[in-house]
């Protein structure tokens, strides 16, 4: 615990017009741990892994990077850190198979600048293998054939196959049964088991119970708090996301109103 | 399914090995790609089995409908509706269509002929008057889909309509520009490969493809990943040598019953269009496939967002589908004007678009983007070609043309209707 987090926001703010959306959050996300991004809706989550993935641009705040500041101008200057978001919605190509959207927009060319479709399908095989993944058929069958946890999986694995730093998960097991829920979170955690820094948003208090290590609340664009998962119990967690604070932990109560300090 | 899902999380060990699906028999291969079939991939079959049925239907009730000089006939017809069609199936691709893609063919033919009758252009600077004139249209019906957001339809019903009249201004009140009998463009659908060339062609066309496929598989198998039985290769290179040698000893039978003024006293061999089909074919074959360019066509096609997320600058990918459509549209023009040796006034209006939009959808090619390739092309312009020409042999009288425009329109909703029904099916698995 003695080396810097691979990412660390300070006093993050953002506002849309007279909407404050973000106000002074304090983020740490370590390597080899999964944090879990609670919030009830409008509390701010989007707007935060939003501006981590370089889509909006913080009005105030630091963030550091490895220990290092960093300014991050755009989505292509966080994907060169290291930081890839999964996005609710997958941004899957239905039409093409596993291999071709895990390699999309990265495809290695053979000497001839002809695409290496043997390089590609033996690197996704073993990020595949790497992951425990043994839920698909072929890495050769067309995505639309997969199932939602399937998809999930192989949105995960591209971010794996790129070697990213921070993995930033949007609701992964919002659409997904129980069976492949708990696929998804394995998978999770095995991702943060090979040195990853994994950020989880999530509604579901089950899945972060399971999976976190630490748990970053916020309350109304406000960082509640950001507690390590063995300090508390669910219902604690339930109590920050809904009143912003709960017995010694969390806002102040002038704070949790929505006051401005 | 939640049985399947089951068994498989109790399968996730972290220790077991990924398995891989290896066809590794012939009997494998062919479960596997009718597994592929029943999931919906149904890749050229369709268009093969119709074109199959159909050819068999007009060879029993039309007699020499198979003849060497009707095959000639059928061959020259489809050649510009095929190539139109390999330029569209860049556009359908991206879920875009090119309505204009007739007129665009028309007006660059009539550029064409403009220059080499009024100007005194060489032949060759004609040509590539056209093909720059067909460029040209495509980047600028590209620019204003991709960056101004008309949608495609809209851009291209009124450059259908406005070519149409650049095209009736340009040729003027004859009605028709007659090209010069010495014009080298006339030979493309009028004169012949000579018989051993066109053997030669042949061998090299199977030497070439089976030089592909073994080194891909050996590739693959270099590579530790499981490839294509030997016997799968021996047997596609075989079929094409077959098909091959069969058209090509058809087109070998001298054709010339009666001496006249349009045809050499011999006329034996393929049409030189074959040569061209067969170079664009492969070409876009490459491009759509083995190059990034082509990965993007699909991807843009199939998911844009997700494209864009991947970095891919989709504006670009989408003004480059028109430049390549409006480019072969104007190939496929001057094939037209080679095989009617002139170019009308009204050159690529009327059904010219419509048949090649059929073409490309009966070979498998989806109207909803993402799904396509260039021997969909082909086999669909084949088919629309055997219906046409059936067609005008089997009903005579004033009203055959009216059935012909019925029978194309009905095959052209039909396999529109096969592939909104394959796309829904895809979804729900």
């Amino acid at each position: 615990m003695t080396e810097a987090p691979t990412l660390e926001l300070r006093g993050v703010d953002k506002s849309f017009g007279p909407v404050r959306a973000l106000s002074g959050v304090d983020l740490t996300v370590r390597a080899g741990e999964v944090t879990a991004l609670v919030g009830d809706n409008g509390a701010g989550k989007t707007t935060l892994i939003k501006c981590i993935g370089g889509t909006y641009r913080p009005d105030a705040g630091e963030f550091r990077f490895e220990g290092q500041p960093v300014t991050v101008n755009g989505p292509r200057d966080a994907a060169a850190l290291g930081i890839a978001i999964v996005y609710q919605d997958l941004a899957l190509c239905d039409n093409l198979d596993i291999v071709q959207n895990m390699f999309l927009g990265r495809e290695p060319l053979s000497p001839r600048r002809t695409l290496d479709e043997n390089t590609m399908e033996k690197l996704a095989l073993q990020t595949l293998a790497s992951l425990s993944v043994r839920t698909v058929r072929s890495v050769r069958q067309s995505t639309a054939s997969l199932s939602g946890g399937q998809r999930q999986t192989v949105a995960i694995a591209k971010s794996v196959l790129w070697q990213s730093k921070v993995v930033i998960l949007d609701e992964p097991t919002a659409a997904l049964g129980v069976a492949q829920t708990a696929q998804v979170l394995a998978l999770v955690r095995r991702l943060a088991e090979q040195g990853v820094a994994v950020l989880l948003v999530s509604h579901n208090m089950n899945d972060v119970m399971k999976v976190a290590d630490a748990i970053g609340v916020l309350y109304l664009g406000r960082m509640a708090a950001q507690v390590r998962r063995k300090d508390v119990t669910q219902t604690q967690v339930v109590e920050l996301i809904t009143s912003g604070r709960s017995g010694d932990l969390g806002l102040t109560p002038a704070e949790s109103t929505g006051a401005t300090v | 399914m939640s049985m399947g899902t089951e068994e498989r999380v109790e399968q996730d060990q972290p220790d077991a090995p990924h398995p891989a699906e290896i066809p590794s028999t012939l009997a494998d291969y062919t479960k596997s790609y009718l597994a592929r079939v029943r999931g919906g991939e149904l890749g050229s079959m369709p268009a093969l089995v119709g074109l199959v049925v159909i050819t068999a239907i007009f060879a029993v009730v039309h007699q020499g409908f198979l003849s060497a000089y009707n095959i000639e006939a059928l061959v020259i017809q489809a050649a510009p509706i095929i190539i139109m069609a390999m330029g569209l199936i860049f556009v359908l691709l991206l879920g875009e269509i090119d309505l204009s893609a007739g007129t665009t063919g028309g007006l660059c033919s009539a550029v064409m002929a403009v220059l080499l009758l009024r100007h005194g252009v060489s032949w060759g600077l004609g040509i590539i008057a056209a093909l720059v004139t067909g460029m040209v249209i495509g980047f600028a019906m590209g620019w204003l889909r991709a960056n101004i957001g008309i949608p495609s339809f809209v851009i291209t019903l009124a450059t259908f309509l406005g070519f149409q009249g650049v095209t009736l201004i340009l040729i003027g009140g004859q009605g028709s520009v007659i090209l010069p009998d010495d014009t080298p463009l006339i030979h493309l659908e009028n004169s012949f490969v000579p018989v051993w060339a066109g053997w030669t062609m042949l061998a090299l066309v199977v030497i070439g493809y089976a030089a592909v496929k073994v080194s891909d598989a050996v590739g693959r198998r270099r590579a530790g990943l499981p490839a294509p039985p030997a016997t799968v290769i021996a047997a596609k290179v075989l079929a094409l040598a077959v098909l091959g040698a069969i058209f090509t000893h058809e087109m070998g039978i001298n054709r010339n019953l009666t001496v006249n003024a349009f045809f050499q006293n011999r006329s034996a061999g393929m049409p030189w269009v074959i040569p061209l089909l067969l170079i664009l074919f492969v070409i876009g074959n490459f491009v759509l496939t083995r190059t990034r360019y082509g990965r993007y066509l699909y991807a843009v096609g199939g998911n844009e967002e997700a494209s864009r997320r991947a970095g891919i600058v989709v504006s670009q990918v989408r003004i480059s589908v028109f430049v390549i459509c409006s480019a072969m549209a104007a190939i496929s023009g001057l094939t037209a004007a080679s095989l009617l040796q002139s170019v009308q006034a009204n050159a690529g209006a009327g059904n010219t678009l419509l048949l090649a939009v059929g073409a490309a959808v009966i070979g498998g090619t989806s109207l909803f983007g993402g799904r396509g390739r260039m021997i969909d092309a082909v086999l669909g312009g084949l088919v629309v070609a055997v219906i046409t020409n059936g067609m005008s042999d089997l009903i005579q009288g004033s009203n055959s043309a009216g059935y012909e425009y019925i029978v194309t329109g009905a095959v052209l909703l039909l396999a529109a209707g096969f592939d909104a029904v394959v796309r829904l099916r895809g979804r729900t698995t």
